[in-house]
Formats: C-alpha cells, sequence, structure tokens
C-alpha cells in the first residue's frame, strides 16, 4: 500500500514535469510564430509580396514620322506575330521543334531563339517570328494544345509607305543589338518586341519616338502563371515628329536623280535652314531591317560598290571644283586682295614655279573681272586670287560659309568634309604645304571636300543676306531651335556678296554663263547658280595632249563629278540647292538641270501652298 | 485494492457519462480547423480534401467512442500480441522494401493501406505500459529491470531506421523514453544515455561515406539547397512570417493559394492556416492542441492502475509529439522530417490511428477507477 502511494507520488510529479516541458514546448512554438510573423513580418511580407507579383512591360507605340504638310512618313501597323515564353513550356526545344515545322523555320533559326530564350528572365516572351500570314495564324491556333508556352497576338511593326523615296533620312528600326543595351536604363530595351531607331531620324529621335513603357502588375502563381491584373499603368506613346521635309518634292528628288548611277541632292529653305528634300541614289528598302536583316541581304548591301547604305547628301564628300570659286572670291574681296573690277588676264594657263596650271578652256578667256570669271569660271582668275591670299585666308573664308565643319543637321553620321590649311596638313599628313597645292584649292580641288548639303549651306549663306543658317529637319527639334533663335551674320560686307551673287545670276542668265540652258521654267522668276565639274584622277601631260580624259569611254569611276549649287528666286532668295552626280561628267550639261528642275518644282509647290493654308505655319 | 478479485463492472450508462466530452469536443474543434484549411487550400472548395476529411473524422470519432466502451482489462491482455504482431509487420515491410529496391512504409491491404509505424506507436505505449503495471518503484530502480524496456524500445526503431523513415524512429524513442521517465527512472540514468549517444557520434561519422554525410548535412540544414529540399521550408516560412499578426484573410493566403507553399493541404497545412490567420489563428490552433495534452496528463494522474497512467500519458505525449515535431518543422525550427499535423493534415491513415490512440486513452479514462490485478491469473 504504502509501496502504492510512492509509485503514484512519483507518477505525479513527473507527470507535472511532462506537462510543464510540453508548455514549454509549446512556448517556445508561439515564440517562434511571434519572431516570424511580428518581428520579421515585415520582410516576410516583401518576399511573398516579390513572390506574388510580377511586372510586366507595355510596349508604347512608337511616334510617327510626319512631312511639313501633316502626311505620314513612318508609322505603325498591325502584324500578327508569334512568341514563346519559356517558363510555360515543359520541353522548349521540342515546343520550337514543332512550331518550327509548322512555320518552316531553320534549324539555325530554332537555335538562336532557344539561346535568346535562355539568356533573358524565363518569363519573358522570345519572339520567333513577326508579320504571320493569317494562314500561319490557324496553323498555329489549331495545333495550340501541343504548343504550350506559344504566345499568338498581335504586335505593331513599323511601316514606311514611302520606302526607298525616304530610307536615308528616316533611317530604320530593328531589334535591340547587345552594344545598345549596354549603359541603357530604360527597361523597354529589354522587351524583344521593342524595336530602336538604327539610323537617320528614327535613331537621332529614338529617345522621343520610342516613347514611355507601361507597366502591367500581374499576380502569378508558382509556375508562374498569370492569374490576374492588379493595376495597369499605361505608358506614354512615342511623340510624333513633323519633319521640314516635302514628300512631293523628296519624291520627285529621289526620281529625278535615279537616272543617276549614283547621285545626291539636298534643297533647303535659305531663311531658316529647313531641309526640303534631302536625295541620295541609289537608296534601298527600309523594311529589310524589321525583324533583323538576313545576312544575305547585309551583305549585299554592305559591299555594293555603290554604297545604298549611305545618305551621299551629308556622308558624301566630294571635290567642289568651281563650286567652291564663290569662296575664293569672297576671300579676295574681304581681304583686299582684289577688288570687283580687277581684271586678270588668262591665257589658258598659269606658272607656279616649274609647274603649269591649266584652265578648264585650252585658248584662255583673256581678261576678265570677278563677277566675268564666275560667270564662265575661269580657272586662272581662282588660281591667281588664291595665290595672292594664301591657303590660311582662304580657309577661313570657306569656313565662315559652313564648308570643313559638321552642318550639324539632326542625323546621325554627318561628314565634315576638308577645308585644308597648312596646319591641318601637317596634323594630319605630316607634310609641308605647297604653295602650288594653294592654287588647285582656289579651284576646289585638290585636299577640298565638301558633302552636298554643305554646298547648299554655302549657297544658302550666300544668297541670304549673309546669315548663318544651318540645316534641320525636325520642327521643334533642338537644331531648329538653336538655328533659329538668332541668325549670326556671316560677317562679309554686303556689296562683296552683291558681286558674287551677280556672278551667279549670270552662270544661268548671261549668254556666256556655263549655265545658261539651265533657266526656270517657272514663268517670272529667275535664278542663279555655279556649276562644277570635279576632277577624280589627275589629268596626265599625256592625256591632255590626246584628249582622252574627255572621252566617254573612260572607266565610270575615273569620270569627273557634275555639280552644281544654286538658288532662286534671284530678287528674293528662297531656297538653296546643291546637286552632286557621282562621276557623272560636266556640271552643266548634268548637274545644272537637276538642279533647275528641283528649284522649279519647289517654287511651283510654294504657289499651290501659298493658294491654301500653310500647315506647318501658325495661322 | 488489487487484492479485489472481484472486478466491479460499469453499466452502458455509466461509461458512456464518465467519458471526457470535453476532450472529445476539443477533438471535435481541431478537425473543424481542420476542414477549413483543408477548404481554403483547395481554392475556397470542399473538393477535393475538406469533404473527405470531414467523412474521415465522423467515422473516426465514432470508432474512437467505441474503442472508449471497451474494458481496459482488454488493452491489458492484447498489448503483448500486439507488439510481436507489430514488430512482425515492420519485418514485413523491410523484407518488402528490400525487394524493391526502395523505402517502403506502406502494406497494400486492397482498400486500406496499413502503416505498420502507425501501429506500432501505439502497440509500444501498450507493451512499456503493461511491462511497468507492476512494477514498484524499487523495481524500476533496478538496472537489470530496464533492461527488458529497453529492448522493446530498441527493436522497432532499428526496423523502422533500415526503411529509413528518422521521424517515427525520433517519435518511438521520444515515447519510450516519455514512459520510462513517468514511471520514475533517475534523471542521471537518461544522462548517461544521451552521454553515450554523443559518443558514439563522432565515431559513426568517421565510419560514413562522403555521400552519407552529404545526405546528413542537407538533412539538417536543407536551406542550403534552396532549389531543392530547402525550397519547401523558405516558402513555409515566408508564408508565415508573411502572416503578420492578423494574417492576410481567410481564403487570400497568396502563397498557399498561388502554390508557392508545397504540401499546402498536408505536412504544411499549419502554414497555410498560419498564413491566413497570422499570430492569432496560430497561436490559437497551438492552444488547442496544448489543451488535449494537459487534459491527458490530467486524466493520467487520477487513473488507479500503473497501466491505465502510462497508457493515457503515453497516448497524450504521443499527439503531442505529433504537433511539436510538425509545426516546429514548418516553422523551420527542425529538419523537414515528413510528419502531419494530426486532425488537420489531409491524410487517413493519421487521422484513424490518432482516433484510435484517443479511443485506448478514453477507455483508460473510462475505467480509470477500475484496478486491474498486478499479475493477472492467465
Amino acid at each position: 500500500m504504502q509501496q502504492e502511494a510512492e509509485r503514484l507520488r512519483w507518477f505525479k510529479r513527473r507527470s507535472l514535469l511532462l506537462g510543464a516541458g510540453t508548455c514549454g514546448l509549446f512556448g517556445t512554438l508561439v515564440g517562434r510564430l511571434w519572431y516570424l510573423q511580428m518581428a520579421e513580418g515585415q520582410r516576410y511580407q516583401l518576399l511573398s509580396e516579390s513572390n506574388r507579383v510580377s511586372e510586366r512591360l507595355i510596349l508604347p507605340s512608337r511616334g510617327r514620322i510626319l512631312d511639313r504638310g501633316g502626311r505620314p512618313l513612318a508609322d505603325n501597323a498591325a502584324t500578327y506575330r508569334v512568341r514563346v515564353v519559356r517558363e510555360l513550356t515543359p520541353d522548349l526545344p521540342g515546343t520550337l521543334e514543332r512550331l518550327g515545322g509548322l512555320l518552316g523555320l531553320s534549324r539555325e533559326r530554332i537555335a538562336e531563339i532557344l539561346a535568346q530564350a535562355q539568356a533573358r528572365p524565363r518569363f519573358v516572351p522570345v519572339g520567333v517570328r513577326e508579320d504571320l500570314s493569317w494562314e500561319e495564324v490557324a496553323r498555329i491556333a489549331v495545333r495550340a494544345p501541343e504548343l504550350p508556352g506559344i504566345i499568338l497576338d498581335a504586335g505593331t511593326v513599323r511601316h514606311y509607305p514611302e520606302a526607298a523615296t525616304l530610307a536615308h533620312v528616316l533611317g530604320y528600326v530593328g531589334p535591340v543589338s547587345e552594344p545598345e543595351l549596354k549603359g541603357e536604363s530604360d527597361p523597354l530595351l529589354q522587351m524583344p518586341e521593342f524595336r530602336i531607331g538604327k539610323q537617320g531620324v528614327e535613331r537621332a529621335y529614338d529617345p522621343l519616338l520610342r516613347g514611355r513603357a507601361g507597366l502591367s502588375r500581374v499576380e502569378v502563381n508558382a509556375v508562374g502563371r498569370e492569374m490576374r491584373e492588379i493595376d495597369r499603368s499605361e505608358g506614354t506613346p512615342g511623340q510624333d515628329l513633323t519633319l521640314s521635309l516635302d514628300l512631293d518634292l523628296q519624291r520627285f528628288a529621289m526620281s529625278r536623280l535615279s537616272a543617276e548611277t549614283g547621285a545626291a541632292a539636298a534643297l533647303l529653305d535659305v531663311r531658316d535652314g529647313g531641309v526640303l528634300a534631302l536625295a541620295s541614289v541609289p537608296s534601298f528598302d527600309p523594311s529589310l531591317f524589321q525583324n533583323g536583316i538576313s545576312q544575305r541581304n547585309w551583305a549585299s548591301l554592305r559591299d555594293d560598290k555603290l554604297a545604298p547604305m549611305v545618305n551621299k547628301a551629308f556622308k558624301g564628300e566630294y571635290p567642289p571644283g568651281s563650286t567652291f570659286k564663290m569662296m575664293t572670291a569672297i576671300a579676295g574681296l574681304e581681304t583686299g586682295v582684289i577688288k570687283p573690277d580687277t581684271r586678270i588676264r588668262c591665257t589658258g594657263s598659269i606658272w607656279m614655279g616649274s609647274i603649269e596650271f591649266h584652265c578648264w578652256k585650252k585658248g584662255g578667256h583673256g581678261a576678265v573681272d570677278l563677277a566675268q570669271s564666275l560667270e564662265r569660271s575661269c580657272d586662272c582668275y581662282h588660281y591667281e586670287v588664291a595665290r595672292r591670299l594664301g591657303i590660311d585666308r582662304l580657309a577661313e573664308y570657306a569656313r565662315r560659309f559652313g564648308l570643313g565643319e559638321r552642318t550639324g543637321i539632326d542625323l546621325p553620321g554627318e561628314r565634315p568634309g576638308v577645308v585644308p590649311t597648312v596646319a591641318w596638313k601637317r596634323a594630319t599628313l605630316d607634310q609641308p604645304w605647297h604653295r602650288g597645292e594653294t592654287l588647285i584649292s582656289g579651284i576646289g580641288q585638290g585636299y577640298v571636300l565638301a558633302t552636298p548639303l554643305q554646298l547648299a549651306v554655302m549657297t544658302a549663306r550666300l544668297c541670304n543676306g549673309g546669315l548663318k543658317i544651318a540645316p534641320w529637319l525636325v520642327r521643334g527639334g533642338e537644331r531648329q531651335l538653336a538655328c533659329c533663335t538668332a541668325l549670326e551674320p556671316v560677317g562679309v560686307a554686303k556689296e562683296h556678296l552683291d558681286v558674287v551673287l551677280d556672278g551667279m545670276f549670270r552662270v544661268v542668265n548671261s549668254p556666256s554663263g556655263t549655265a545658261r540652258s539651265a533657266a526656270l521654267h517657272t514663268p517670272g522668276v529667275l535664278m542663279a547658280g555655279k556649276t562644277g565639274t570635279s576632277q577624280v584622277r589627275r589629268i596626265t601631260k599625256a592625256d591632255r595632249l590626246s584628249g582622252a580624259y574627255k572621252r566617254k569611254d573612260i572607266p565610270w569611276e575615273h569620270r569627273d563629278h557634275a555639280l552644281f549649287v544654286g538658288f532662286a528666286p534671284h530678287e528674293q532668295p528662297r531656297y538653296a540647292v546643291a546637286v552632286v552626280v557621282e562621276h557623272g561628267g560636266g556640271g552643266s550639261a548634268v548637274a545644272a538641270p537637276i538642279a533647275r528642275d528641283l528649284l522649279d518644282r519647289a517654287l511651283q509647290l510654294d504657289a499651290t501652298v501659298a493658294a491654301s493654308p500653310r500647315a506647318d505655319e501658325p495661322a | 485494492m488489487e487484492l479485489h478479485l472481484k472486478a466491479p463492472t460499469l453499466s452502458l450508462a455509466d461509461k458512456l457519462w464518465s467519458i471526457n466530452w470535453l476532450l472529445v469536443a476539443l477533438l471535435c474543434l481541431i478537425g473543424a480547423v481542420g476542414y477549413a484549411v483543408l477548404y481554403s487550400a483547395a481554392g475556397g472548395s470542399p473538393e477535393p480534401w475538406a469533404f473527405r476529411h470531414a467523412v474521415r473524422l465522423a467515422a473516426g470519432l465514432c470508432l474512437m467512442l467505441l474503442l472508449a466502451l471497451v474494458d481496459v482489462r482488454v488493452w491489458f491482455k492484447i498489448a503483448y500480441p500486439l507488439f510481436a504482431f507489430g514488430v512482425a509487420l515492420l519485418v514485413a515491410v523491410d523484407v518488402m522494401g528490400f525487394a524493391a529496391k526502395g523505402a517502403q512504409r506502406w502494406i497494400d491491404l486492397g482498400p486500406v493501406q496499413l502503416q505498420p509505424s502507425e501501429i506500432m506507436k501505439i502497440a509500444l505505449i501498450l507493451v512499456l505500459a503493461r511491462w511497468f503495471h507492476p512494477a514498484w518503484l524499487d523495481d524500476v530502480r533496478r538496472p537489470l529491470f530496464l533492461v527488458v524496456p529497453l529492448l522493446m524500445v530498441a527493436v522497432p526503431v532499428a526496423l523502422v531506421m533500415v526503411q529509413p523513415d528518422l521521424g517515427t524512429a525520433i517519435t518511438l524513442i521520444t515515447l519510450g523514453g516519455t514512459l520510462f521517465f513517468a514511471t520514475g527512472v533517475r534523471w542521471w540514468k537518461f544522462a548517461l544515455v544521451i552521454a553515450l549517444v554523443l559518443a558514439v557520434l563522432p565515431v559513426g561519422w568517421e565510419m560514413m561515406h562522403d555521400y552519407q554525410r552529404q545526405r546528413v548535412l542537407t538533412f539538417l540544414d536543407p536551406e542550403n539547397d534552396p532549389l531543392g529540399a530547402g525550397y519547401h521550408i523558405i516558402q513555409s516560412k515566408i508564408a508565415l512570417g508573411s502572416g503578420g499578426f492578423w494574417g492576410k484573410g481567410y481564403l487570400h493566403g497568396s502563397q498557399a493559394q498561388l502554390n508557392y507553399l508545397p504540401e499546402k493541404h498536408t505536412d504544411f497545412a499549419f502554414t497555410t492556416l498560419a498564413e491566413e490567420t497570422g499570430f492569432v489563428g496560430a497561436t490559437a490552433t497551438l492552444a488547442l492542441f496544448l489543451g488535449v495534452v494537459l487534459m491527458g496528463i490530467h486524466a493520467a494522474t487520477r487513473a488507479r492502475s500503473q497501466f491505465a497512467r502510462l497508457v493515457i500519458i503515453g497516448l497524450s505525449m504521443n499527439f503531442a509529439v505529433y504537433a511539436v515535431i510538425n509545426t516546429a518543422m514548418v516553422m523551420g525550427l527542425i529538419p523537414v522530417v515528413g510528419i502531419p499535423l494530426p486532425m488537420i493534415s489531409y491524410g487517413g491513415t493519421v487521422m484513424l490511428t490518432v482516433l484510435i490512440g484517443f479511443g485506448i486513452l478514453l477507455s483508460a479514462d473510462v475505467h480509470r477507477d477500475m484496478p486491474i490485478l498486478r499479475y493477472p491469473r492467465r
């Protein structure tokens, strides 16, 4: 009995301890709950939220590009595309294999998509193909159950209604490349369907055109499926851009130039620098680049000797030839080495030490004054003026008119041209300057190089009363605003400009002018200009004797460039134009008629525009 | 007392009257919480889990009440045979496991799956209670007397380890230890055993292959492997922690509803509950479990026979071990060992064995005044 009492006492004591121990364990559990849910609760709430919520970007629509009359030059068109989401398919290679069978994708393309999908986060859709036909859409839709993770949806593609007519100016868009991704924080660039501007206006104004991405916050479950949309902020669509370009004029310029193998032209408003046409042939089809250009197409564009990818109007550098003589004349007048009535006798050549420099006219022009020297494009006159000036003074005036440095047009890749000086030659070629080189520089040969756009700017600055206009394309863009707030004067006396303009007038309108056949068709309006024929290859004494250098049967790439710069109307200049026909022969025969037609067209458009309210100017 | 040769009998009405209905009510409440959790885990639907849970709960409660009416001496009599049967079953699954070259814990009996390790938990409690029933304190304090009960624990533990099922092995050791402790075995003997185990561990570690060590390390620290075993516990802690004080709201636990939580209806059901009802709901649920255990311990101290006392305390602690291991596991306090939360996790076997256990516990409690002979006649 006593044993039982003792046993029970021990049992009760031990039970109490077990009960207390259990309470202790449960207390520990509650403490742990407190730690997780209260002390660390905030942190776990964040983790849970980042589990739950996935952010998806919404592509904003890209801004349109319009001509000065509001006609679309680049807009967006609807298209069907197919994409794949890695996390939604258990067997990505297998799914792509089946899809590839339906669409006829090459093995390399499938491998490319696979690599892309592996490189991006697993929930980001990767583009497989765009621009599906209706038949292809139906084929995929029917087999949808066998294609997990394959998304069919409507997207947009960049559409260029004018295609090659404007390819050089607008550029094109394409998938973001790896170098473009670096240093860019805009999340839009991470989206596979985003297209970035690669050239031209599309590239120069890409930040404005692309807009801001919208954001859709969706609830996703553990395997990444979207359960519902929590909220959504629409992005900002890209800004529409209005260009100074006139679509009609651009079309006309391209078709007029397309008769030539390679040519470029720039036509601008001499009052504000707005570019109305910027043409370059041959051209290319910008839609080739939409989804990444094929290797074959790219190679053929890149290796073409005629450089269809290059807009020669501001990337092509040519010896300006006689179109440079206005610079020699202005520099001569301004520095006082000649007067307007200074006459110089041209005997057909001029000697400099032991070297003879030839005028283009074998017998010479006789004694000519400055205006006559421009009218007849006498080389000897300008050799002599350049000799009196020296290269550095000549260069200084050429620069004032925009030669030898980038005009700053709002397009990427502009070339600066060359206006040589003694220092320039030392710096770039590490050679001393020869005095003979000053003479050939005086007629725009030798080292002198200029783009057609630079020549148009030079002409505009000559005829607009000596104001430093600079060319621009996008209305409201930085370049236009910089250009038109306050036009700086070039810093040349008006009477000197007038003498040169008189010479340019006589080129077209005098019976002995080099371009007398190029008078305008527009009644009652007169134009002025200057021809240029620049040598590509040095003419040897043997050539001169045989007369072979003028023959049409020398190889195309050795023929002369034909140039013309001009402006109209003569009384109240409005438009300046520069035309370069690569290896076209004589400036008066080939380039001047083109320039005349462009000015004619611009003036006609002006008349129709004047009759109706202007779209590009505030009422 | 045990000199009473004529045992008193109880009428059915007496038995029904003396059933601990408060304990039954607490169990029903826990089962109801389980229904709510499973309803939410299915995204707000009685299918596929909650409805079947309710059916099993009802059937299990009926079985429990039937067992509560069974004379406690029946358990006393079947203790040894049941233990022998349990050991035989464990040997059988081990052999089948070798044959199938994989872990085997079930015996398939057509519609019912028999889990020998669950039977063994009850059998071990009964056999130890039976062994210690006639022992006075003096007997218990003799080391030689403890050799047989030690073997009774060691044999099933060894068989379970072979499966391998570390969770059940630890549960069996804990249950054995609890009963040794309740009979009054001295503290220093426990200390000695623990010291011996700790001394042997490094030797065992040295004898292991590298891949075996790696397995042990992953087992002990699953968070080192966030994509594999660690994923479960990391997501469970995020779910628990993000519940905060009041929880995310019933049916609004994003971790559970969006399937970030693995096994949200079985082993991690408590996490689902704690995410949606927060610190308040989780603590209240733990209080229900503690209430059941403390009521059991209290019932043990008022029984007249040592057998009944040990059976009741053993079964109570079995329930406590389940609850503590499961909740500690989902909170990241101990490694994931795959033990469900009784009455709440979805699963028929565990609910059935737990309720059978409570049937025996209630039977011992109903017959708490009934004496059992120290050495019954054969």
